[in-house]
């Protein structure tokens, strides 16, 4: 018991302190985790939106994949991209293995299908409700989806925040094409599984608080935006 | 763009008739009321007059569209009007955007249209806390706003309040004596005779008969519409 009141207390110490090891990590994971949301936004609000708003054959089949691929386990996007990446793969000659950039690329390819299957979901709900309005004004389909995607940003800002988290969040796929290397692609997960094992237990659960804060933060933010806006468009 | 002809026109959903066969000529000029029973086919034969379901059978024939897009100069009402997530003012701007008029044009049409229905200190408030009322009236100036040659209304009343109801049902006649065709659903024969030149009467599917206002309400044409009108009058 002891061990774990100690090892809270010098968790605490090494955020209070700002510990430039610890910020360094943290700051990581943010770049890391941030822009393989921005990415896979721009790549999945379209897509989910198309999906929705979309008749085309092989969509329910689509549709039954992106749910499906929400639940895609890290370690095997993690395998894959290291796969495309290494030396003798078909991307090997961009030589991003083991940095940064192919840690965004794996974190991409996790969340994008989590933001496509949530947001077709929220999109076509919508786009019920608005169809024949819409087609009665003269909008055309992709016209339509823009204007879907615009009229249910409120939804999206949740679902797109839902994707940082299991970004944020995901252990092995950064593990695996980032290799966790110190003060390159060490981020907050992997040290913490790094140093639980190496048991150095208050860095370890210093950055698990940091982790839970910032998971904590973002989801309240997220229902800050809604409740404002529900009061402010209705 | 008038008259509109129906040419035998034919309407299932799922294997189940739902227009069995109706043909009319709708003149430029007269209110037209489309009166019926619930379930008798009026909002899909407004629908498919419109060109938001297309015919199992038959011909919607708009005589004097030579060559013009024929979807480009009609509007619609719905019963529910469903508002975008922006303000009043950009509401209607959206239409006429989708219409292909400068943003200049846009705007100054735009907020002609408010200050004509009563909602030009409305215009920056979100048009989704409006009053149903008020929205109505919206719904009203978006579409008026296109200067359609024909207006069609789909029981735009029906989930209003007399004050209300009042000032759609003077909107609606100023609207008519500015020149636009007006076509309407409704259950409600007061209404029908304040705002009807002419009545279509509906019944499961078929046109019973297509008469003059005054005609209809002393000397209906059918068994059907008098039964309709002694058992719906207060």
């Amino acid at each position: 018991m002891s061990g774990l009141g100690e090892a809270f207390a010098a968790a605490w110490a090494l955020i209070a302190g700002v510990e430039p090891g610890l910020v360094s990590i943290v700051l990581l994971s943010l770049q890391v985790s941030l822009s393989a949301v921005l990415i896979a936004s721009a790549i999945a609000l379209p897509l989910g939106a198309a999906i929705a708003v979309g008749r085309f054959p092989g969509r329910q089949l689509l549709i039954v994949l992106l749910n499906a691929l929400m639940g895609l386990p890290p370690v095997v996007v993690g395998l894959l991209v290291y796969l495309l990446l290494s030396r003798a793969g078909p991307l090997g000659s961009l030589g991003i293995l083991f940095t940064p950039s192919a840690m965004v690329v794996a974190q991409t390819v996790l969340v994008v299908p989590i933001i496509a299957a949530l947001s077709r979901q929220v999109i076509e709900d919508a786009w019920r409700e608005y169809d024949e309005q819409l087609r009665s004004l003269g909008a055309s389909r992709p016209s339509a989806a823009l204007t879907l995607i615009w009229d249910t940003r409120f939804s999206l800002v949740t679902i797109v925040l839902a994707g940082f988290g299991r970004a944020a969040a995901e252990v092995g796929a950064v593990m695996i094409v980032g290799g966790n290397i110190d003060g390159v692609t060490r981020v907050m997960t992997t040290a913490i599984a790094l140093e639980t094992s190496k048991g150095d237990l208050p860095l370890a659960l210093g950055l698990g608080l940091v982790l839970l804060a910032l998971v904590l933060l973002l989801n309240a933010l997220a229902a800050l935006i809604r409740e404002l806006a529900t009061r402010r468009y209705g | 763009m008038l008259p509109l002809e129906l040419h035998n026109l034919r309407f299932s959903a799922g294997g189940h008739p739902i227009i069995r066969g109706i043909s009319a000529r709708l003149e430029a000029g007269p209110r037209s009321i489309i009166l019926g029973p619930n379930g008798a086919g009026k909002s899909v034969l407004m629908r498919l007059c419109h060109g938001l379901l297309v015919p199992s059978g038959g011909e919607v024939i708009w005589h004097g569209a030579k060559g013009g897009d024929p979807r480009r100069r009609q509007a619609m009402v719905f019963q529910r009007p469903v508002m975008l997530r922006r303000s009043a003012l950009a509401n209607v701007i959206y239409g006429l955007k989708l219409a292909g008029k400068s943003p200049r044009e846009c705007e100054l049409r735009a907020q002609d249209v408010l200050e004509v229905v009563g909602l030009a200190q409305q215009a920056s408030r979100p048009a989704r806390v409006l009053s149903g009322g008020e929205q109505q009236r919206l719904a009203l100036a978006r579409a008026w706003a296109l200067g359609p040659d024909v207006l069609f209304l789909d029981e735009p009343t029906a989930n209003l309040d007399p004050a209300a109801t009042q000032e759609i049902e003077s909107l609606i006649n100023m609207i008519h004596a500015a020149g636009t065709k007006i076509v309407m659903t409704t259950h409600n024969l007061g209404q029908a005779r304040r705002l009807g030149d002419e009545v279509l009467f509906i019944d499961r599917g078929l046109l019973k008969e297509q008469t003059p206002i005054e005609r209809f309400f002393s000397k209906p044409a059918s068994s059907e519409a008098e039964t309709f009108i002694r058992g719906e009058l207060p």
